[in-house]
């Protein structure tokens, strides 16, 4: 039996975390359908095709799915669902909204956030900002999985050529409908695809300084820039740049955090970082206790300097 | 309109957790409990709609152990009306949270039930989008903002790429984020009118569910200790063991 991974796209192309998540389907050892459900997403579905290990492309296209409504998602998923043992989709925020749904209308429960495959009904996940983790077996008829995709090393995008069939969309629920969104724009690489991530804290002050002070050194390091919780509650940066328990998990070679004193769920965002450097007046902050390499000082000298050096 | 909301007693947030050495869960005896931080903001959110008279009834829900009225008290005080209150003994997990508050909404006929996105203990993040499937309600999860005009809810959701604005039906399922509201302090007097407030019991059985968990948690581990580093002394040896002895940087 067949496993089903529903795509993460924008029509165009797909999202680096649908590649992880192929890496975690690959590892039950079954064939894997993808589905792009989608509105004029023939690219997508083609990128789908050639990712190694692919074994056949569902291709959903219809308006219903131009915004990802989890009301219109699930419906399909749902409907596709008995004819596989497992379903799997990215954690992000997409794959968070429509999947639980999906197994609601299964009558399952959903594994969420899963860093490892056991067996084919266990798994491991993080619990307690990832203080601890889990192992759990799931009874569910049918596996509905999120995948962590900072856990699973993405497939390679291309050398597959899995067959693209075109089915037909669930239509539009009526429940729920697209007003607007206010997305960031950047330059920048995708903060939780990023293979350097420098971060700020509340200590940077303000957004003004925050922005003067980090965006000369991403720019250097073409880094993506997060932040911390305190950071985006204090409106320094908008809420899709918070790195932790409950906004972003990032894994990046580098991480570099700026004024971060490191509560326990911003740590749970960062600390599967290959390398990280703190930079903090305060010796005793606790991200020091996790940094490969700790810088006590004023980072008001301290970044521009760095700025600077890594130039040279 | 009438608005229902769901409230879990979890392990303070501040609280280092500690793994039980037989590996079998999380230590939870003599530990300091809080209401789940996502859902005081939801009872946040249900009494400030009830102050701009959007809401005329608010009711919150929760299950577990007697504890829980403790929490259940503390929604109370916070200026929800009443409380029902599902005594489980065991765990029950998201699934069945989902199947036995099903069952009280059918009874309640809430206009708008609030959750939060998440508990921080299991962080599973599905209680919501599990209820409003079974429901057939439409849902608005991680809202940082929520707006009810007439039959309808606007919920501005915190995803990946920014902000999305998402317009559903009611009655509707919406779970919250962190920076919906800022929940207030129970003020003393409140404190006290709240032990006045009703809070009824329904057991599983009378609501006809079966609270037994569909996943099983075979061990609890301690995840992999990072080994603190160094500190260096002056950002030219930052720089140095960057990019000679990390090589991270070019």
């Amino acid at each position: 039996m067949p496993t089903l991974l529903i795509a993460e796209h924008d029509h165009k192309s797909l999202k680096p975390a649908t590649l992880n998540a192929v890496t975690a389907a690959a590892k039950l050892g079954q064939p894997i359908t993808i589905l792009v459900a989608g509105h004029n997403a023939d690219a997508a579905a083609k990128a789908a095709a050639s990712v190694a290990g692919v074994a056949e492309v569902l291709h959903a296209d219809d308006a219903a799915y131009v915004h990802f409504l989890a009301e219109n998602m699930a419906a399909l998923i749902a409907k596709l669902a008995p004819n596989y043992t497992h379903v799997m989709a990215p954690a992000t925020s997409n794959g968070k909204n429509y999947l639980p749904r999906a197994a609601g209308l299964c009558g399952c429960a959903q594994v969420s956030d899963i860093i490892s495959v056991e067996s084919a009904d266990t798994f491991t996940r993080p619990i307690y900002a990832g203080n601890a983790i889990a192992t759990v077996q799931s009874k569910a008829k049918i596996k509905f999985i999120t995948v962590r995709g900072t856990a699973f090393d993405a497939a390679a995008a291309t050398g597959g050529s899995a067959a693209v069939k075109k089915i037909d969309g669930a239509g539009d629920s009526g429940l729920s409908k697209f007003v607007g969104e206010e997305l960031s724009k950047s330059e920048r690489p995708e903060l939780t695809a990023a293979r350097i991530v420098v971060s700020g804290g509340r200590a940077l002050g303000s957004g003004e300084v925050f922005k003067k002070l980090l965006e000369p050194l991403a720019d250097k390091l073409n880094a993506a820039i997060g932040a911390s919780r305190a950071a985006v509650d204090a409106g320094y940066v908008p809420n899709d740049y918070q790195v932790g328990q409950t906004g972003k998990v990032v894994a990046p070679d580098l991480y570099i955090a700026i004024g971060i004193s490191g509560a326990i769920q911003h740590l749970a965002g960062m600390k599967d970082s290959k390398v990280i450097v703190a930079i903090n007046k305060d010796a005793d902050a606790p991200i020091f206790q996790l940094a490969d390499y700790g810088l006590i000082g004023d980072l008001f000298q301290i970044v521009p300097e760095l700025t600077e050096k890594l130039g040279k | 309109m009438k608005i229902l909301v769901t409230v879990k007693r979890v392990i303070d947030f501040n609280v280092k957790i500690r793994i039980k050495p037989d590996g079998s869960g999380v230590e939870t005896a003599n530990v300091k409990m809080s209401m789940n931080p996502f859902d005081e903001i939801a009872v946040e959110e249900a009494v400030r709609l009830k102050e701009k008279n959007i809401a005329t009834e608010t009711v919150v829900v929760s299950f577990g152990a007697a504890q829980v009225q403790d929490t259940l008290r503390t929604a109370l005080a916070m200026g929800i009306d009443r409380a029902i209150h599902v005594p489980v003994d065991t765990e029950i997990q998201s699934l069945g949270v989902a199947q036995a508050l099903k069952k009280i909404i059918e009874k309640e006929k809430p206009d708008l039930v609030i959750m939060g996105k998440q508990a921080i203990d299991g962080d599973s993040s599905q209680a919501g989008p599990l209820l409003a499937a079974m429901l057939g309600w439409g849902q608005g999860t991680f809202a940082s903002k929520v707006e009810v005009a007439g039959g309808s809810v606007k919920v501005t959701r915190e995803v990946d790429g920014g902000l999305e604005t998402v317009e559903l039906k009611l009655p509707a399922v919406v779970t919250t984020d962190l920076r919906l509201n800022e929940p207030r302090y129970a003020s003393l007097p409140n404190i006290m009118k709240a032990k006045k407030k009703p809070i009824e019991t329904m057991t599983v059985e009378q609501l006809g569910v079966n609270p037994a968990p569909r996943q099983v948690t075979l061990k609890v581990t301690e995840p992999p200790k990072r080994k603190g580093g160094i500190k260096v002394p002056d950002v030219a040896t930052l720089v140095d063991k960057l990019r000679n002895e990390a090589k991270v940087i070019p």
